[in-house]
């Protein structure tokens, strides 16, 4: 438990735009705390490699990035806790923010919480969760061992999750509803010159079928709208992402896909309210415009605090 | 506080089917990102319920067999055991007031 619940500054999400915030605030002497649901590292915890991060020629292993980022934060004072946040108020200048281990207040929030994989939204998927359908290559291909699977979508998740999955399965079909993929070239080139993998183009899943576990899909050819069945044991979907905001609807203006407006000084709406990373709108969503994004909020909330 | 107990194949039948109270058997491996955002919640919750729920730990990558057996194809899973079978079954990253409902209904 916490023994003073009062910060200047109060992240939302130990992600690398959050632990960068960390890094820039407890630097600035402000008493920071970093609320983090579960582990620290964000989407980078599934990664694997990360590749395209500046420093690390070689790649760099997700969990080693999220662990180096947190240690450097801590050293410099960053305080933790782990709690799942479920709102933030607005109480004169202060901001509580509400947690599952209580409330804590703050001069300056910065919300860096990221988002989530989304469903596919398909018959079948819920029940088969774990059971055939996954969301996570790194941590499920193990289970797919010289069985054929699927992935559902074309973006870079979905050719990540692609590409991991050949160290595994015998055969991966990737089920996209474009005739072109929007992951990024050197992705696209790696995943359509992979011998193990093929691609349905312009096609969509409509429903996920088994028994005890996944036996097969049922698939739609989109201008067509011809139906087809492909016989298969695992799916794993990587359709897309939803900013971790429901909490925020009433306090933050939010933009209607869910995402955080902010200006070039991560500011919301609110003054005093920040936001960083994958949760902005327009976020790239990549670790190194997480970073920087990060380090914005951290420095113009010092100057707020400052100037309060 | 009680800390999590490492189980294997060899060790799950006596500690976990044979186990006077029910067990919460957390389902991981090294190299899965959601496990670790799990432990450090499964870590609590063996604290928490001390005496009520023995809380334990089983690493599929050593342990193939016992993750097979109930059907486990997803990391992480958290299965609680009682009177020897599985009564609950939660798959992938819960917030640990929802980890709390879950064991709540099951005691």
């Amino acid at each position: 438990m916490l023994k003073k619940r009062e910060y200047d500054v109060v992240i939302i999400g130990g992600g690398p735009a959050g632990l960068t915030a960390g890094i820039y605030a407890a630097r600035a002497r402000l008493k920071s705390l970093l609320v983090e649901r579960g582990a620290m590292g964000g989407l980078i915890i599934n990664a694997g490699v990360v590749e395209n991060y500046p420093g690390f020629p070689d790649g760099i292993n997700g969990l080693e990035l999220a662990d180096a980022m947190q240690r450097q934060a801590v050293k410099f004072g960053l305080e933790t806790l782990i709690a799942e946040v479920t709102g933030l108020e607005v109480k004169d200048e202060q901001k509580v923010v509400q947690t599952g281990e209580g409330d804590v207040t703050a001069g300056a929030v910065i919300v860096a919480g990221g988002s989530d994989r989304v469903k596919l939204g398909v018959p079948g998927e819920e029940e088969f969760t774990g059971r055939g359908v996954a969301y996570c290559a790194v941590c499920d291909g193990y289970f797919y061992r010289d069985i054929p699977v699927a992935v559902a979508g074309g973006g870079n998740a979905a050719m990540n999750e692609a590409l991991e999955l050949t160290k595994f399965a015998s055969r991966v079909t990737v089920i996209h509803r474009r005739d072109e993929l929007r992951a990024t070239k050197i992705l696209q080139e790696r995943a359509l010159a992979d011998p193990k993998i093929e691609f349905l183009w312009n096609t969509v899943v409509e429903a996920i079928e088994g028994e005890d576990t996944v036996k097969r899909l049922r698939l739609k050819n989109v201008p067509t709208g011809e139906k087809s069945t492909l016989d298969i044991s695992g799916i794993f979907v990587a359709v897309g992402f939803r900013p971790n905001t429901d909490y925020l609807k009433k306090i933050i203006h939010l933009a209607d896909n869910g995402t955080i407006i902010t200006n070039e000084k991560m500011e919301t709406d609110v003054p005093g309210i920040y936001a960083a990373g994958d949760i902005r709108s327009g976020s790239i969503r990549q670790v190194a415009a997480a970073v920087g994004d990060g380090a914005v909020a951290a420095i113009y909330a010092e100057r707020y605090i400052a100037a309060k | 506080m009680s800390k999590p107990v490492e189980v294997n194949d060899s060790s799950f039948d006596q500690m976990v089917l044979q186990s006077k109270t029910p067990v919460l058997v957390d389902f991981w491996a090294a190299w899965c990102g959601p496990c670790r955002m799990v432990a450090p919640i499964v870590e609590e919750l063996a604290g928490e319920y001390e005496g009520k729920v023995t809380v334990v730990k089983l690493n599929v990558d050593e342990n193939p067999k016992t993750a097979s057996q109930y059907g486990v194809m997803s990391i992480p899973t958290l299965l609680v055991f009682k009177d020897g079978a599985p009564v609950s079954n939660i798959v992938g990253f819960r917030p640990k007031a929802e980890l709390k409902r879950n064991l709540d209904d099951v005691l």
